[in-house]
């Protein structure tokens, strides 16, 4: 079953005028967002196949840049996002998308914060305003947003993901999905857990306490127009 | 869920004596693990959405961002108010309110998508005009709001609901389907006749083709929005009437499929085909790129000493 509740059907609530074109980029932008873990300073975006045909009619730019800016897919201020956006000092830029994209609605975004952190995030929108996320800070890794998710950084040794779950198991945290991605053998890993419960914040604190752990971030979309 | 079709969903509801929106608020509660007052809570919060929608695009003169739309809400209400409607008030009530929720909807205000954004503004026409002119509850509509995602729980899981996969029969078709089966059960029809009516709709959607203009949320969508209500209430009275689907509603659905599977790619939201692509449709997509300086190629650092103009060939550059 593709669609797995009645509010995937009667919903999302959100401004319009496209759940994929603009629900979805709403959604696209939070997770990047979330990802930086703080408001970025500046973000560069490229578009590509549709949403770089029709992003000035559906408000695409907007929408990502409500997202950005941590607005829910029905906030009204997403129309005056990019406003926004200049007014708090946040440069976002435009481009078209060069090459091969997962999905005809998809975008790339390379956020940089105030102290020069970057994230990293293509993600697709796959329709009624459900979004894929294919890669993070370039790992090839997924995630909906649609449970909560926990996106772990660390180096690729062995042992690492079994001290990861157990601690999880320990906290009677269910995985539903789980992705892993390296850069090579035995350098820097990024593990990826869409969980059926929000971890709080000691089972965070657990997993940072992991010797091979270097970064530990949480993305979660629920309860904000999903 | 209990049910995959509506075979399945009308056999619970029989066996029960349970109705359509009973059936789902007690699945959705089974499969989220949210109690029923909290699903129920959200329903009603749609609900009220659906209707500020309504009211905000009768009160103004709603004009989309890209200038192709509006205001056709309050031309129709009009009529209905004012002067002698061919389809009669209560469906030019609800042609108007449905237009209203798609015109606020291409202007970027709030909707709830039902089942998608494009086809937001039947539900809340034939829902909004039946209950000021029956005088339902609120209760009762979010309960009809419930029976309508019974519905389109089994036509999106057995089919689609968006244009980019099976065309606007898709999208405007299935809502057309949802709002007549849950009207039949809002006005005190049993289970059987809510699936004929869902049957007889969607059946006169088949084949519909997604193609709009600069492939926008606005020509002809919006005005397919307004239509579909008319055809919702039709195929609502219909079922109540007692005729049938001689073509059993669940085999109507898997013809969507297939139709909407062997559908072109022109006529499934690209806006390459259909009325997207007639003269006039390429006129207007032109007359709308005008000007538009086009996207740089991504992430390209402009040269030394011309950073202005690469700035300036960047749609939004807010540093």
């Amino acid at each position: 079953m593709r669609f797995k509740n009645v509010f995937s059907i009667i919903g999302p609530s959100m401004v319009g005028p496209s759940s994929s074109h603009t629900a979805g980029a709403v959604r696209i932008g939070l997770i990047a967002r979330q990802l930086l873990g703080e408001q970025p300073k500046t973000v560069k975006i490229a578009l590509y196949g549709s949403f770089a045909e029709t992003y000035w009619g559906h408000g695409t730019d907007l929408a990502l840049a409500g997202g950005l800016l941590g607005y829910a897919t029905d906030d009204a201020r997403v129309a005056d996002a990019l406003e926004e956006a200049e007014r708090l000092g946040i440069g976002i830029s435009f481009f078209k998308g060069v090459g091969l994209a997962p999905h005809p609605n998809t975008a790339k975004l390379e956020l940089t914060a105030a102290d020069g952190r970057t994230a990293q995030v293509l993600g697709a929108s796959i329709g009624g305003g459900t979004v894929m996320i294919h890669e993070m800070n370039g790992f090839d890794v997924r995630c909906s947003g649609e449970y909560p998710t926990i996106v772990v950084l660390h180096d690729d040794r062995p042992g690492v993901l079994a001290s990861l779950t157990a601690r999880l198991g320990g906290s009677d945290t269910n995985i539903g999905y789980m992705g892993v991605d390296r850069k090579g053998r035995s350098a820097e890993a990024m593990t990826v857990m869409e969980l059926d419960s929000v971890p709080d914040a000691e089972l965070l604190a657990q997993l940072r306490q992991i010797e091979e752990v270097k970064e530990v971030t949480v993305i979660n979309l629920s309860g904000r127009g999903a | 869920m209990r049910f995959r079709t509506l075979k399945e969903l009308t056999a619970i509801s029989q066996a029960e004596s349970k109705t359509l929106a009973e059936i789902m608020i007690e699945e959705q509660a089974a499969e989220t693990g949210v109690s029923r007052e909290e699903i129920t809570a959200q329903m009603s919060d749609y609900y009220g959405k659906m209707k500020a929608a309504v009211r905000l695009g009768l009160s103004e003169q709603n004009v989309s961002r890209s200038g192709l739309s509006g205001g056709d809400a309050v031309k129709v209400l009009d009529l209905a108010e004012n002067g002698t409607p061919s389809s009669g008030d209560p469906s030019s009530r609800a042609m108007a309110y449905a237009l209203a929720v798609s015109e606020v909807n291409a202007s970027m205000g709030r909707i709830i998508a039902t089942p998608t954004a494009g086809s937001c503004g039947i539900i809340p026409g034939v829902f909004v005009s039946s209950q000021e002119r029956f005088g339902w509850s609120d209760e009762h509509m979010v309960n009809g709001l419930f029976a309508a995602g019974a519905i389109g729980y089994v036509i999106a899981n057995n089919s689609f609901i968006s244009g980019a996969e099976g065309g606007c029969q898709a999208e405007v078709g299935s809502a057309i389907g949802m709002a007549a089966g849950a009207l039949v059960e809002l006005r005190g029809g049993g289970a059987e006749q809510a699936m004929h009516a869902v049957g007889l709709a969607l059946k006169n959607t088949l084949g519909l083709i997604c193609d709009p203009v600069a492939g926008l949320v606005e020509i002809p969508c919006i005005v397919r929005n307004g239509l579909g209500a008319v055809n919702a209430l039709a195929a609502a009275d219909m079922g109540l009437a007692g005729v049938r689907s001689a073509i059993p509603s669940d085999e109507v659905v898997s013809v969507m499929l297939e139709v909407g599977a062997a559908m072109p790619s022109g006529h499934r939201e690209t806006g390459q085909g259909g009325l997207a692509q007639t003269p006039t449709g390429r006129k207007l997509t032109e007359g709308l790129m005008r000007g538009r300086k086009p996207l740089q190629p991504e992430f390209e650092e402009p040269a030394s000493g011309q950073a202005e103009t690469a700035a300036a060939q960047t749609v939004h550059t807010s540093e």
